[in-house]
């Protein structure tokens, strides 16, 4: 296992002062390799974004506001990141406010809210943070008592001495502003936590439930036009002239151009623009091949039968395994294309002028964005300003900018403030997939023993990537072998919530079932023999721990009744590890009207210290659901390079009638938090697979389920 | 474009679009009601919800020359201070995640609760079922209507 590094200068990355108005401002960044050319700031109005990345104020009634410096899509890192501060400060949530940090570009390290890891990298460093802040009013406190800080005390927010004198925090945030940055201060005791481990809502709930605006959509600037894209409608296809005649006609259009391959109308109103839109004529030619889902199953099955392979791990010899083994085991699963469909669509605002590049929108990637556009607009990147907005979802997809350059593009051109928006249709059809991706797994058997295991993988434009060909089961089968191979497509395709294990874990996991069923051990019991293997490895490239693998894997059993249940109810189990965390998940199925129909997941997690349990939980739970839901359902094919999904009739999300209740359980532990965003998911539809299996006796190898066998789903 | 006198959330605007102008477009582009979100555009998704005379209806599928004289109620309309039970309730639950979709969610479970005040969870499910969520903040919502049920009783 490996350790993440720490050495953190605090020097470099905090810098206070007082505030002109009264109280004190804190600005941190993030990470110690943070540029440390810092100057003090003087007013917050004045406070260069280029020099933090993050801000705690003191006000000097009490009152803490924490600028966080992470963009929200839904993972509530906005609430649980300020949790590690406040913990720290010592101060009361009730007297936290949290509102939204904006772009730092110069000393960017990681504002970036994708792979589940914001918590993980921020553990460390936010609560230094908020630990020197509160070192510098005890000392502010202890300086005006004449007493030594050490016989001082904290609670929520109060500062007390032995004399059982108090001062509050706003008393001293003036002398502690004046301060020098304390170098060595102590982090608590977990078991000394107070806001970490409670259940915090939602520091934007109020907001939410009354319809404030706080999306990129709702973004709105005097003057500005809205913009409808028309791009061509299927991948491979070049604009080669248009009629804008009639679109021009209608009233409150103001503009019909090209960018690109693509034609933008700028009108009055987003209705107008939308409609516009549909009066266009364009022509497109053929410029590359016009794909066909037809024509990518017999590519992957092409690329799994034959010897382009690359290796990416390789232990022992899998070809004397399967030589000397007394039975073989081999199956092939399939998964298809999936769009992300967060449920604002894209969108993004752009204020291109002389003088500078104005961008506002939801994107999961502010800094790679703004460097992109000053790259496309041929601009210094000091001109480029980007405010991230609250985001309708991510999912992945607004990990990619294209949504944002179009729209720096179309105001380039127009030279007004304008707002992108894909329409549903837009958002599905030009969109940056999961890839589709196949895999084939065969296991060698020899005295009832797993020997070999051999997993290739056959993808569309690129593979598994970093350690996932070192996750479970690698380490634990002597001669164990990943092989990959793509097929570069005009299909564009991306993350897509838990990029690779989305389905790798569903591919492995029923893998493992039919093995123990071929093997006739108990299904569970194979999977804790093999963790066995594991135990005391020395092999840098594994990252996941048996033993608390091993731990999830026990305690879904016990909470989840594993065997335990009623005659009507059949069980499907899945345990996996991604994202730096431990999950077992178990499906309860029941036939309803023939139909197996699921009704619960138990689900237990180790992702370390849970910081805000009820945020956890509704991760998790979301995780679950959007796992089994695209399962299920989700499919997006292609028809001579079409997509044939175009909205919310033809394709399928999954709906509360649906919707299984998830009973989340936690190890509890002291360890380091890791990613929740996102490791729920893999395992979810494993299990699901494996329960209905066990319900019809049907081995379901292909998503989206519901299409899998007409025996099943009618 | 066509002249039409609205009512919105008790007060009355003065507006100019074309008549095939769905409310939703109405409400965000021009009046500055924002809350009402746009997700599908084909009234699949229930982003869109506001009440029509206190009857849930899709705004993006319907024309402004639809509605006049009638009375719309938006999530910003539903109360003074964010104190509907149904918003207490899903504060309480801390039911959204990305939040998109829970106007939309919150007009169909108030317009549902004044039919049925004391609904069963298949009742609560059947009426919430229109509405998606792409979070998947489902046995949240359901959980949210059962609670703000109670206020009823
Ligand atoms: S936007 Fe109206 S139902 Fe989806
Ligand atoms: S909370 Fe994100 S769509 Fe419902």
């Amino acid at each position: 296992m490996k350790s993440q590094k720490k050495n953190i200068d605090r020097r470099s990355f905090l810098r206070t002062s007082a505030l002109a108005g009264g109280g004190m401002i804190i600005g941190f960044n993030l990470f110690n390799a943070c540029k440390p050319k810092v100057k003090p700031a003087i007013d917050i109005s004045k406070l260069n974004f280029n020099d933090f990345n993050g801000f705690i104020k003191i006000a000097d009634n009490g009152m803490v506001t924490i600028f966080a410096p992470n963009p929200e899509i839904g993972q509530g890192v906005k609430t649980s990141m300020p949790m590690l501060i406040a913990e720290e400060l010592d101060v009361s949530w009730d007297n936290v406010h949290v509102v939204q940090g904006g772009l730092d570009m110069d000393v960017f390290q990681r504002q970036v809210a994708g792979g589940s890891q914001s918590i993980r990298h921020g553990w460390e460093p936010l609560r230094q943070t908020g630990a020197t802040a509160k070192q510098m009013l005890v000392n502010a406190a202890a300086a005006k008592w004449g007493v030594d800080a050490k016989e001082c005390s904290v609670e929520n927010g109060v500062i007390s001495n032995k004399k059982g004198e108090k001062l509050g925090y706003g008393e001293v945030v003036l002398d502690a502003a004046k301060l020098e940055v304390p170098k060595d201060v102590k982090l608590k005791n977990p078991k000394d936590f107070k806001i970490i481990g409670q259940d915090v809502q939602n520091v934007d709930v109020d907001e939410i439930i009354t319809g404030k605006s706080l999306f990129g959509i709702d973004f709105k600037r005097e003057g500005m036009l809205y913009a409808s894209v028309m791009r061509p409608p299927a991948f491979g296809q070049k604009l080669v002239s248009f009629d804008d005649a009639e679109a021009k006609s209608k009233e409150g259009v103001v503009d019909v151009f090209q960018f690109g391959d693509k034609i933008a109308v700028l009108a009055t109103s987003t209705w107008i623009a939308m409609q516009a839109k549909k009066n266009l004529k364009a022509t497109w030619k053929e410029d590359t091949t016009l794909e066909s889902t037809e024509d990518h199953d017999k590519i992957l099955f092409d690329l799994l039968a034959g010897n382009t392979f690359e290796t990416l791990r390789k232990d022992g010899d899998i070809n004397k395994a399967f030589k000397e083994a007394d039975s073989v085991l081999e199956r092939t699963y399939e998964s298809p294309f999936l769009p992300h469909n967060c449920l604002e669509p894209m969108n993004f605002f752009a204020d291109v002028t002389d003088k500078k590049v104005e961008l506002v929108g939801p994107i999961q990637t502010p800094a790679g964005t703004a460097n992109r556009i000053a790259k496309e607009l041929e601009r210094d990147i000091k001109d480029v300003s980007l405010e991230m907005t609250r985001m309708g979802g991510g999912f992945g997809r607004r990990l990619y900018g294209d949504f944002a350059i179009e729209a720096a593009l179309i105001s380039n051109i127009a030279k007004k403030p304008i707002q992108v928006l894909f329409s549903r249709e837009d958002d599905m059809a030009d969109g940056i997939y999961k890839p589709a991706i196949k895999y084939n797994i065969s296991a060698a058997i020899k005295d009832s023993k797993v020997t070999g295991y051999h997993l290739k993988e056959a993808a569309i434009n690129s593979n598994m990537y970093g350690l996932i060909s070192n996750f479970f089961p690698a380490g634990a089968i002597e001669n164990y072998q990943v092989d990959i191979a793509n097929y570069k497509s005009n299909i564009t395709t991306g993350a897509w919530r838990a990029p690779y294990t989305n389905f790798l874990a569903f591919a492995e996991q029923s893998f493992f079932d039919e093995l123990a069923e071929t093997m006739d051990v108990d299904k569970i019991q194979l999977r804790l023999d093999l963790l066995q293997n594991v135990k005391g490895t020395t092999d840098e490239r594994i990252e996941y721990s048996p033993e608390r693998l091993e731990a999830v894997i026990n305690e879904a059993v016990e909470k989840s009744n594993w065997g335990k249940v009623d005659k009507n109810t059949y069980q499907g189990f899945a345990a996996y590890y991604c994202h730096n965390t431990h999950v077992a998940e178990v499906a309860d199925v029941v036939m309803e009207a023939g139909v197996p129909v699921v009704k619960k997941v138990t689900c237990v997690l180790d992702c370390g210290i849970v910081v805000n349990p009820l945020g956890a939980r509704n991760q998790v739970e979301g995780g679950v659901l959007d796992g089994i839901g695209h399962a299920m359902y989700g499919n997006l094919e292609f028809k001579q390079g079409v997509p044939q999904s175009t909205n919310f009739h033809n394709y399928r999300l999954v709906r509360m009638k649906e919707t299984p209740k998830v009973e989340v359980h936690f190890i509890k532990n002291e360890i380091a938090p890791t990613g929740l965003g996102e490791p729920a998911l893999p395992p979810a539809s494993a299990a699901v697979a494996n329960a209905i299996k066990a319900a019809t006796g049907i081995r379901i190898t292909k998503q989206p389920f519901i299409n899998a066998s007409e025996k099943i789903f009618g | 474009m066509a002249k039409f006198k609205l009512q919105v959330n008790n007060k009355s605007y003065d507006i100019e679009v074309s008549e095939d102008t769905p409310i939703l477009w109405v409400l965000r582009d021009h009046l500055n009601l924002l809350g009402t979100k746009y997700g599908c555009g084909i009234g699949q998704c229930g982003a869109c919800t506001i009440h029509l005379n206190g009857e849930p209806v899709r705004s993006c599928s319907l024309p402004i020359s639809s509605v006049v004289d009638n009375s719309i109620t938006t999530i910003e309309g539903i109360s003074e201070a964010g104190d509907h039970p149904v918003q207490l309730a899903w504060k309480e639950i801390d039911v959204p995640q990305c939040g998109y979709c829970q106007a939309g969610q919150i007009m169909t479970a108030t317009a549902f609760l004044e039919k049925n005040p004391k609904p069963n969870s298949d009742e609560i499910r059947d009426a919430m079922h229109s509405n998606i969520c792409r979070c998947a903040s489902y046995n949240r919502i359901e959980k949210a209507v059962a609670k703000a049920a109670t206020a009823n009783s």
